[in-house]
């Protein structure tokens, strides 16, 4: 067991560190204040970003990515994690399931995704099928009047979709047909990649998150949208296994953001725990202070540890669901309790919006939610524990 | 033109310094270790002289523990062609350093060496004038700007009264300052060229080089700490706590 960074991955986050240092962090404070994200900075921040080559650093080199390895992706998300999710999001790291791409959607969505032309967003969630994805009602059904005599035909909603204002196409998931299985009959879903644009395909902003300022959800409107069926992304009625494929990693990813985070509000905490005087004396002599300290850092050591191991596991070919759950589940609860702590520790200023830990406090929470909820993360985990013994 | 830049692995800017318990000197295990950020100036430097044309190739060398190499490898990040190590576990004082530096320039033929003016461990400021004294080489210390031209190299210094400019010919050192350049961070594909990068190490003794110490440390003490100043109303106020309490005017 080698628990050691390589050279380059020392190298990595030397350089990541300075690249949120320098390029993020000044503007957290506009983006808080604003909610927005100027376009200029949007510009710079990609430009940078490509130009240090951390831009689609997650994708494989003969895409024309960064082709960062496993562990490498997790510390990489892990100092991203550190700064406003907003701006760090302008860093892009396409979505893995672009490359069960195929044919001609290679050099229409994919390539230029990787060389940051276009940007994609991920449809799932609809207000009616959250954690029951399979409950969605975005139907797409075969049309004959696609120039080929094919194609589909979309109508329904989808909502909290994110980057979708920023985006030029979407990755939809929809049902396509219906299923008879010893359970009683089951939707079909299937996947497509949906150009902004098309008509009958509308985006708007939804009602703003707590977390994430800057960061807007949307919702994406299909009235009788037509596409081609070179527009299906995998194969027609399998777009969960193409999904469980490619986005079972995203789950550490998050973890990853999430024990970034943490370390940042520890550092604050202990800062603030280190200077700040009460009754003669910094309050980090206080027990009651010092003690809080000692568990954030365990805890976070512990999350990095699930997150990292995950990530090498995943390296290997052997990552299983439980562990990417058990990571995520940890990691952001664990942020949760951390950004807690650090607020009480310092007192009233916690709160105050000139520094940045009432935002880390804030933006904690939605990562209970996304990507999984925490009882689904559980769920996940429990239902690996107890299937072998048919429980 | 072959540029040779010295880096020195110190304490991380950012980290606070504490004395060791037994006054020894600074506690460094466990603590975060970075290039000395006045070496990062000049490996900056170093590797635009390469981008633009006017060097030939970029060696970092660096005298220290085993772990020195990391601190190679990041300047081979940033863009240097090469390294060279010279190991030694034992402390090294200015002069012993400056001793290794001239054999490596030897060794090598570099034609101009470029290296911060000051490490901010101990902030000697000694090195850079040792070697070029050593090599017998001009030297230009502190320098805010540097333009290579066809009969030597100019530069500007930053000197207590301002600023002065120095036609040096060539070989030559120079030491540079704050406001040369801002250094980069390392690009991915930068990094993972720097691994492929080869590093020599070698030995003093493999450079025929004492490095015995002629220094000796009797205690490292913290300096006191600052008192807490005072407000004053008025610039009356002012000038009559420097007139009469300070004695400064
Ligand atoms: C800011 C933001 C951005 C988002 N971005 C995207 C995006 O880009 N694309 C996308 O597709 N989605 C996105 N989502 C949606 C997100 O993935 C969902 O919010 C999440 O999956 C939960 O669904 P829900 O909100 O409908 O909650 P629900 O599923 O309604 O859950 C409500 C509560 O019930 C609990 N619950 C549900 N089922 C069970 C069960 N079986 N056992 C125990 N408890 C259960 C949940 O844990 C939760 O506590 C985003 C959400 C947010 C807030």
């Amino acid at each position: 067991m080698d628990f050691a960074l390589s050279t380059e991955q020392r190298l990595l986050v030397e350089s990541l560190r300075a690249f949120v240092d320098q390029e993020l962090y000044p503007h957290e404070a506009e983006v808080e204040r604003t909610g927005e994200l100027r376009p200029e900075l949007i510009e710079r921040i990609k430009a940078k970003a490509i130009e240090q080559g951390f831009y689609a650093a997650n994708m494989p080199e003969e895409l024309g990515g960064g082709g960062l390895d496993h562990v490498s992706t997790a510390l990489l998300e892990r100092e991203l994690g550190k700064a406003s999710f907003a701006l760090q999001s302008i860093v892009g790291r396409p979505s893995n399931i672009l490359q069960a791409c195929a044919g001609d959607q290679v050099e229409r969505y994919l390539l230029p995704t990787v060389r940051g032309e276009r940007l994609e967003c991920l449809a799932m969630t609809e207000p009616g099928a959250g954690s029951d994805l399979r409950a969605m009602t975005t139907r797409a059904e075969p049309d004959g009047s696609g120039p080929d005599g094919k194609g589909y035909v979309i109508n329904g909603a989808k909502h909290f979709i994110s980057e979708a204002e920023r985006a030029d196409f979407t990755i939809l998931f929809a049902v396509t047909g219906v299923e008879e299985t010893a359970r009683g009959p089951r939707k079909k879903i299937t996947a497509f990649l949906v150009d902004m644009g098309t008509p009958g395909f509308e985006v708007r902003r939804g009602p703003t998150p707590v977390s994430h300022r800057g960061h807007h959800p949307c919702e994406l409107i299909f009235t009788d949208c037509r596409i081609g069926a070179d527009q299906v992304l995998g194969e027609v009625g399998r777009g969960f296994e193409v999904a469980n494929t490619w986005l079972g990693a995203t789950r550490i990813w998050v973890a990853a953001n999430c024990v970034g985070r943490a370390q940042r509000a520890l550092d604050l905490a202990v800062e603030w725990a280190a200077t700040r005087k009460q009754f003669g004396q910094t309050i980090g002599r206080f027990q009651g202070t010092s003690f809080k300290l000692a568990d954030m850092a365990t805890e976070i050591a512990a999350a990095e540890f699930l997150t990292l191991h995950a990530a090498w596991k995943l390296g290997q070919g052997a990552m299983t669901d439980q562990d990417a759950a058990m990571a995520k589940l940890y990691a952001s609860e664990m942020l949760g309790r951390v950004t807690d702590h650090a607020v009480q520790i310092y007192g009233g200023m916690g709160l105050m919006e000139d520094l940045p830990l009432e935002r880390l406090w804030r933006d904690a929470r939605v990562e209970r939610i996304w990507d999984g909820t925490s009882e689904i993360q559980r769920h996940i985990i429990s239902r690996a524990l107890l299937r072998p013994h048919g429980g | 033109m072959k540029v040779l830049v010295p880096v020195k692995r110190v304490i991380d800017a950012n980290v606070k310094i504490r004395v060791k318990a037994d006054q020894t000197g600074v506690e460094t295990a466990n603590v975060k270790m970075a290039m000395n950020p006045f070496c990062e100036i000049a490996v900056e430097e170093a590797v635009r002289m390469k981008e633009a044309g006017t060097a030939s190739e970029v060696v970092i060398v660096s005298a220290g523990a085993a772990q020195a190499q990391e601190t190679i490898r990041t300047g081979l990040a940033m863009g240097a062609d090469r390294g060279v190590l010279i190991q030694s576990e034992a402390a090294l004082e200015p002069l012993a350093v400056a001793k290794l530096l001239k054999a490596v320039v030897e060794k090598e033929g570099a034609d101009l060496v470029l290296m911060g003016k000051q490490a901010i461990d101990g902030d000697n400021n000694q090195t850079g004038q040792m070697l070029a004294a050593l090599l017998g080489w001009p030297q230009g210390t502190f320098i805010s700007k540097l333009e290579k031209n066809d009969s030597g190299i100019k530069v500007t210094r930053e000197v207590d009264g301002g600023l002065e400019i120095l036609d040096l010919k060539m070989p030559a050192v120079l030491t540079v300052d704050l406001r040369l350049n801002e250094p980069r961070y390392a690009s991915l594909p930068n990094i993972m060229k720097a691994k492929k990068k080869t590093i020599d190490t070698f030995s003093p003794e493999d450079l025929g080089v004492d490095v015995s110490p002629r220094l000796e440390t009797i205690k490292v003490v913290a300096p006191p700490p600052r008192k807490a100043g005072v407000m004053v109303d008025s610039v009356a106020a002012l000038v009559d706590k420097l007139r009469n309490e300070a004695k400064v005017i």
